[in-house]
């Protein structure tokens, strides 16, 4: 593997021209979110980047993630994998079988130690190891050896950055994010159930042209794709303003294509970049499409009190603790009242007539 | 991209909704314009990163409309380069080898950058030269 | 603890707590006040007095007499308006209506957004502005207690917070929502022990007040 060409020259080699160079470069600032002002600035960067090694490990996963990859449109899948990046190792997209899988891998590991990028989807059983283990290795295991040799690991979906639908309540597999067992590498978290295949491209790269991993927020997702709120960039976000909402997915109101709120829409406190960059290419996206967000980038999304049930109703059943909340207060109250009645009762019969002799022999005293 | 349209409009029909971002892209538009024409300045506004409700694309290009020069680009899947019906504005439209739109841009100058011939090809057409000439003779 | 958890605890389990908590103690509060009971009434009754407390409950919404109300005319106006800014919004908004509709098993209209807000910014500025005359009026300031001012803070707090969640201003929504529902958690489990109660209350002595007032004097 050519790992010390610079980009520029492999494009080159393979007839790509200048002009397809500068293409490349302005669909690649696009899908990082970058303003076009900076493409100069990207052609340069990544004339001279170095293809990186890439290894890829799969842990309580559904391969959604890589599904949604390799939908990837720009660019396409082909492309980010032999010009772009040198994708080393990848259970479900390599060729090799059996021991050639795990040779592969730690060829990799040896030859790119302390640079290669580390990707992970899925989440990692911490409560009992043996719940997912490859070639008898545990998730953790293979995990911990692969960070130690990274540059820096890109947790590749919801799973892998917060634990994800394995780490759902009950959470029976005790299952974790890569970020709960790494604490000393770079992480970045491209959450999403699957993340959109243009913002894990976009990521990849913002690495490679940069070589280093982007802005953050609070949740370690990068801030070029994660940082707007999916509510304030809807399009049917007028209909929320205006009071005009869908009761049903088949009323007139669903039709005429109102806000979600109402049959549970999570887009308020979800923050992912759907409402602009959209799926399938552009096409559309869950809301223009007729259903609310799920929120399936965040944290905890399958535990947000149900997708159907609208963020302002509580997770819990609050006729049943109101229940609980009046009969404690109707058995202390009646309590309470009979001391009071007690109270005065007592204080009545215990009142001593005063007369003006009293007060007056109170006075000398 | 008329016919899309065309399509488009009567599978939406009333469905359409607009998120009322045209009217600022045509001022920004108009802005570039003038910029344009009274510093030199490009401009490039990247229709990605602008929320678009369903048919709205189709909308703003269809009051772009299509002006004098239309071109193709084949370098790693087609572009069309289009200058719309307002001089200087042009609709540049990448897509990839199976032809999926890999972005689309409005740019506002006098030629776009990726018609023009790059020097790094230019470089390589003097170094093919010589065979052609040797080859022909 | 990330917005997310915060938010989850804050709907759930911080949400459960306060609802036990105002329940029981509003339970607790009126059941007492109604186990004090009244000594018997040993006069003729003039009338049985039901009407006239339920007439008692409508008309001490205005004032009582025309000097009075010239004199207390800031009282009035300013606290209609955050009266009503405060039914407005708590009652009127979508997202509102959808809690209630959740355990109710029904809703009703809501008001546009954008009104909902505006109301809001009047009952807020309401709000400063009778805060500013408790301080500055020196009768209202040596009358003040302590739970005066935490009442105050109670209920401006939810207000403040929901305005900051429907605007985004300063922290990412999330947290703003998680504070806005906190801030009203907070307000229930100390709604039943401060002067809040009045919420409820204020119907029960307006009738009872009404009431006696209509079995005393003389059959006509």
């Amino acid at each position: 593997m050519a790992y010390d060409k610079t980009l520029g020259e492999l494009l080159r080699e393979q007839g790509i021209t200048r002009r397809g160079f500068l293409k490349f470069c302005a669909t690649t600032a696009s899908m990082m979110a970058l303003s076009p002002s900076m493409v100069p600035k990207i052609a340069a960067a990544l004339e001279n980047a170095k293809r990186p090694s890439v290894i890829w490990l799969s842990f309580q996963e559904c391969t959604g993630c890589t599904e949604s990859l390799t939908r990837s449109h720009s660019p396409t899948i082909e492309k980010l994998i032999f010009d772009v990046i040198s994708l080393d190792h990848h259970h479900t997209l390599m060729a090799a079988s059996g021991y050639g899988v795990d040779e592969a891998l730690h060829d990799a590991m040896k030859e790119n130690y302390g640079k290669y990028l580390l990707l992970v989807d899925g989440s990692i059983p911490v409560g009992n190891p043996a719940y997912s283990t490859i070639s008898g290795v545990s998730n953790l295991d293979q995990l911990t050896e692969a960070a130690k040799g990274a540059a820096a690991i890109v947790s590749i979906g919801t799973c892998a950055a917060f634990g994800g639908i394995p780490h759902a309540n009950p959470n029976p597999t005790g299952a974790v994010a890569v970020s709960d067992i790494i604490k000393d590498k770079p992480i970045i978290n491209v959450s999403g159930c699957p993340p959109i295949p243009v913002v894990i491209t976009g990521v990849l790269a913002q690495f490679l042209t940069f070589g280093k991993l982007p802005e953050m927020d609070e949740l370690g997702r990068p801030k070029a794709f994660f940082g707007q709120n999916i509510h304030d960039r809807c399009y049917r976000r007028p209909f929320y303003e205006r009071g005009q909402f869908a009761e049903t997915f088949d009323d007139e109101g669903a039709k005429k294509g109102w806000c979600l709120f109402k049959l549970g829409c999570k887009g308020p406190v979800t923050y992912n970049a759907c409402a602009t960059m959209k799926w399938n290419e552009g096409t559309s996206w869950p809301v223009e499409s007729g259903h609310g967000c799920l929120g399936c980038s965040e944290p905890n999304f399958w535990d947000m009190g149900g997708f159907y049930n609208s963020l302002s109703t509580p997770t819990i059943d609050i006729a049943k603790t109101a229940a609980a909340g009046l009969a404690a207060g109707a058995a202390v109250g009646v309590a309470a009242g009979a001391l009071n009645r007690r109270k005065k009762n007592k204080a009545a019969r215990e009142h001593e007539t005063v007369t003006i002799n009293d007060l007056e022999k109170g006075a000398k005293s | 991209m008329l016919e899309h349209m065309a399509t488009d409009s009567n599978a939406c029909g009333e469905g359409d909704i607009f998120t009322g971002n045209v009217a600022p892209i045509l001022n920004e538009i108009r802005h570039a314009l003038q910029r344009l024409l009274d510093e030199d300045q490009t401009t490039t506004i990247d229709l990605r990163g602008i929320p678009m409700g369903p048919g709205e694309e189709q909308h703003l290009e269809s009051l772009l409309g299509t002006g004098e020069v239309t071109a193709t680009i084949d370098a790693m899947g087609l572009s069309t380069v289009i200058e719309t019906s307002l001089a200087g504005v042009w609709l540049v439209v990448h897509r990839n080898d199976n032809d999926d739109i890999l972005g689309k841009f409005i740019e506002i100058t006098r030629n776009p950058t990726i018609l023009e011939s790059q020097t790094e090809d230019m470089h390589s057409a003097l170094e093919r030269l010589p065979g052609i000439l040797a080859d022909y003779s | 603890m990330t917005s997310v958890e915060f938010l989850q605890w804050v709907r759930g389990p911080g949400l459960a707590i306060a609802s036990i908590i105002f329940v029981f103690g509003m339970t607790l509060k009126v059941l007492e006040i109604f186990m004090l009971g009244r000594k018997k009434n040993l006069a003729e009754l003039r009338s049985s007095g039901v009407k006239e407390g339920f007439r008692t409950i409508i008309t001490r919404f205005g004032a009582v007499d025309r000097f009075t109300t010239r004199r207390t005319m800031f009282t009035h106006i300013t606290g209609w308006v955050f009266h009503v800014g405060l039914f407005v919004a708590i009652f009127l908004l979508t997202p509102h209506i959808e809690l209630f509709k959740s355990f109710l098993g029904f809703g009703w209209p809501a008001l546009p957004t954008a009104i909902v807000d505006f109301v809001t910014v009047i009952t807020l500025i309401t709000l400063l502005i009778i805060l500013f005359h408790r301080i500055t009026n020196p009768v209202l300031r040596y009358l003040s207690v302590g739970e005066d001012y935490v009442v105050w803070v109670l209920t401006f707090l939810p207000m403040l917070t929901g305005y900051m969640a429907y605007h985004h201003l300063f922290f990412p929504y999330t947290w703003l929502l998680g504070i806005h529902i906190l801030s009203v958690c907070i307000l229930m489990a100390l709604f039943p022990f401060t002067k809040l109660t009045h919420a409820v209350t204020l119907f029960f002595s307006r009738w009872y007040n009404g009431y006696m007032g209509g079995q005393k004097g003389v059959k006509q």
